[in-house]
């Protein structure tokens, strides 16, 4: 399995790179100005030096290749500098930087990281650890009143957008009952019981909208493969042998059933670092989804060059997680 | 019975529909049997007579939707089995009954190593400590003549052939010696060796323990090698059942005239699905309202196109649901007008 894996990972390398000039295309492609947001008394000509000093004078191959040299062997080697406290050369390594803020585009992702994983992290959990029950019961229960309310709820909560219940958590908890902040505030620091308690209430509706969101499409996907394996032949053998319906349902049935359930979850990793872009916009936390707007929005191409890679790398590596994870729990899958 | 004692499982007029969306279909209508201590009973039918739905009615194995046992009594050592408590069902199904699935390909799980699933029932009924179960359970893979069983107790069923999947599912059905065993054509998917020592097993369990032995199969040699009392179905009803001595030497039934007519003699090449009879068997949208034969029967008469036919005595424990009477051919009179 690890040479799997390694081979694996070794074939993800010409498909990133393919990836990363097809993003580095496009974003060049796209009519932006990194000037455009600056004040209009600025003249033209003015505007032209900021230009080239941004490095938008040389042809794109030449671009391109400076953003992968820097983001691929600077930006790891800066990392390594960091953590050794070595030195390997004596100039400094010129990093990835941002056009708006002019600091290394990587300190901005670590500085957004905690703020994403926090919340939109926390959505995944909470939407598993409510969907995977959640079908689990309609499947044992199907048609019962249980199972139509839940395919009513799961149905509403997959096709009503986040910006829309967002909004209506707002104004109901927010603006009617007053009972939790509708502004996420990041400067926040949990030091005693009283801020982690405020920590809790402004993390509870941005968690809660993703969480429902979450819970609406994993709990499909775990009823439909619960009904899908109570049919099978070795359901009725089970309780031939006399196992209580319990065991039946939780050992041997739950066991299949979770098999392609956790290649789903896994497969959804990624878009939590994706940061719920628009979940994070209404609540006003400054995760990734944010970074990445404000990125588009001043056409800071070595930031969003950076994050959208960023995205389409883990995307590649949760690929071959699920695979990996699908073979660790279906014992007639063999890599070799 | 055959030797007078009481049966340890009987079951009277059972009935089971499967509602589907095309409507009913009535695969078992009003099937009765009992099965005394060291018995062994053999069942034939053709494919689709309702032999396994019968056996899986019986122990309340059948999902509901579709299934639904709309009759009978099932009493197990005088206990009915389909009213009695969920714990006390549990304890029959495994420990007392042991039941052997027709298709050993889907009927192990996946994902649990054969050690896992047969020691299962082994500390559920027998409460076996885990090293206790272990023992036991490789013990029941070499009684089924699987090499190495201690090894292979680690394994995954994929990682086994059909007919050994076939041996471990009758190692499981045994693993708690059963009083009843019922086995849906257990050795279709075994070579002969296999099948023989198979066969000496189930003989030594009903030597040994007095177990009663159900024996659906298809394959007639072997009914006349192990059964002592044979019951034929067609159509989700008993259409013959007696001794298998008078049955297969007096057989009362055209349908079963028929399935003996297919067998070849002795030394010929045996068959084990017996297609051969003209015609197809009848669908089961409703409860047959006239004997469900008749449209494939040679000897049919007017009665038996409006009327089915009870099950009559002919003999000694030898009875037959049929209008026609082979002696004299000429209708058979009912037990009531004699
Ligand atoms: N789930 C189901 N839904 C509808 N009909 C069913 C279902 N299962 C079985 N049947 C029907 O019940 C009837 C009896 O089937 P059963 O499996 O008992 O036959 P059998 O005698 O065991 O045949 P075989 O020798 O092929 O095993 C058949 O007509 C079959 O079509
Ligand atoms: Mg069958």
């Amino acid at each position: 399995m690890l040479a799997y894996a390694v081979r694996r990972l070794l074939f993800a390398i010409p498909t990133l790179l393919v990836i990363s000039f097809i993003i580095f295309l496009i974003l060049d492609l796209a009519p932006s100005d990194p000037t455009a947001n600056l004040p209009l008394t600025i003249p033209q000509d003015v505007r032209q030096q900021i230009r080239l000093s941004l490095g938008l004078g040389e042809p794109m191959h030449v671009r391109y290749l400076k953003w992968l040299y820097q983001f691929a062997v600077n930006e790891p080697m800066h990392a390594l500098e960091q953590l050794t406290g070595h030195h390997f050369s004596a100039t400094p390594r010129v990093r990835v930087l941002s056009w708006q803020t002019r600091s290394p585009v990587v300190d901005l992702i670590l500085q957004r990281l905690p703020q994403t994983l926090w919340v939109v992290g926390l959505s995944y959990v909470v939407g598993i650890l409510i969907a995977i029950p959640i079908g689990i019961v309609s499947a044992v229960r199907q048609y019962s009143w249980f199972d139509q309310i839940g395919t009513f709820v799961s149905m509403v909560g997959y096709s009503v957008p986040t910006f829309f219940t967002g909004l209506l958590m707002i104004m109901l908890f927010s603006v009617h009952l007053g009972w939790l902040p509708s502004i996420y505030d990041t400067n926040l620091r949990v030091t005693d019981v009283a801020s982690f308690w405020a920590q809790v209430k402004q993390m509870i509706m941005p968690v809660m909208v993703l969480a429902l969101f979450n819970a609406a499409q994993i709990s499909r996907y775990m009823r439909a493969s619960m009904l899908e394996n109570l049919t099978q032949d070795y359901v009725r053998t089970a309780r031939a042998k006399g196992m209580r319906e319990w065991v039946v349902v939780m050992v041997h049935v739950l066991r299949n059933s979770l098999i392609p359930v956790v290649t789903v979850i896994a497969l959804g990793v990624p878009q939590i670092f994706g940061g719920a872009i628009i979940t994070e916009q209404i609540f006003r936390v400054n995760g990734l989804g944010q970074l990445l707007i404000t990125g588009i929005q001043g056409a800071d191409i070595p930031l969003v060059q950076t994050l959208t890679f960023l995205f389409a790398a883990l995307i590649v590596l949760f690929n071959l997680i699920a695979d990996l994870l699908y073979g660790m729990l279906d014992p007639r899958i063999r890599y070799d | 019975m055959l030797d007078g004692t009481e049966p340890v499982l009987d079951v009277a007029d059972l009935r089971t529909v499967f509602r589907t969306r095309d409507g009913g279909v009535y695969a078992v209508n009003g099937v009765s049997f009992s099965i005394a201590p060291g018995e062994v009973l053999g069942v034939v039918g053709e494919s689709g007579s309702g032999k396994s739905v019968t056996m899986m009615s019986l122990m309340g194995l059948l999902p509901s939707p579709p299934a639904e046992v709309t009759g009978g009594r099932v009493l197990y050592q005088g206990r009915d089995v389909r009213t009695m408590r969920k714990a006390e069902l549990r304890r029959i199904r495994g420990g007392e009954i042991g039941f052997v699935f027709q298709d050993p390909m889907t009927s192990l799980n996946p994902v649990f190593t054969v050690g896992f699933q047969l020691m299962e029932p082994l500390r559920a009924h027998l409460r076996l400590s885990k090293a206790k179960a272990r023992a036991r359970a490789a013990e029941l893979l070499r009684l089924v003549g699987i090499p190495d069983p201690e090894a292979r107790l680690d394994d995954y069923p994929h990682q086994f052939s059909g007919g050994m999947r076939q041996r471990v599912m009758i190692a499981m059905a045994l693993s708690c010696d059963p009083k009843v065993l019922i086995a849906d054509e257990p050795t279709t998917a075994l070579d002969v060796t296999i099948q023989a020592q198979i066969v000496e097993l189930m003989r030594d369990l009903r030597a040994k323990l007095g177990t009663g032995i159900i024996w659906i199969t298809h394959d007639l040699d072997l009914v006349a090698e192990i059964a002592d009392r044979v019951m034929v179905m067609y159509a989700g009803q008993v259409v013959e059942h007696g001794p298998v001595g008078a049955l297969f030497a007096d057989p009362q039934h055209p349908y079963t005239r028929a399935l003996l007519a297919t067998r070849p003699g002795v030394g010929g090449p045996r068959r084990r699905r017996l297609r051969v009879i003209e015609g197809q068997p009848p669908r089961l949208g409703a409860p047959p309202a006239a004997c469900p034969f008749a449209p494939r029967c040679r000897h049919v008469f007017n009665r038996c196109r409006v009327e089915n036919p009870p099950r009559m005595p002919v003999g000694e424990g030898h009875d037959v649901a049929c209008w026609w009477d082979p002696e004299t051919d000429f209708p058979r009179r009912e037990p009531a007008d004699a």
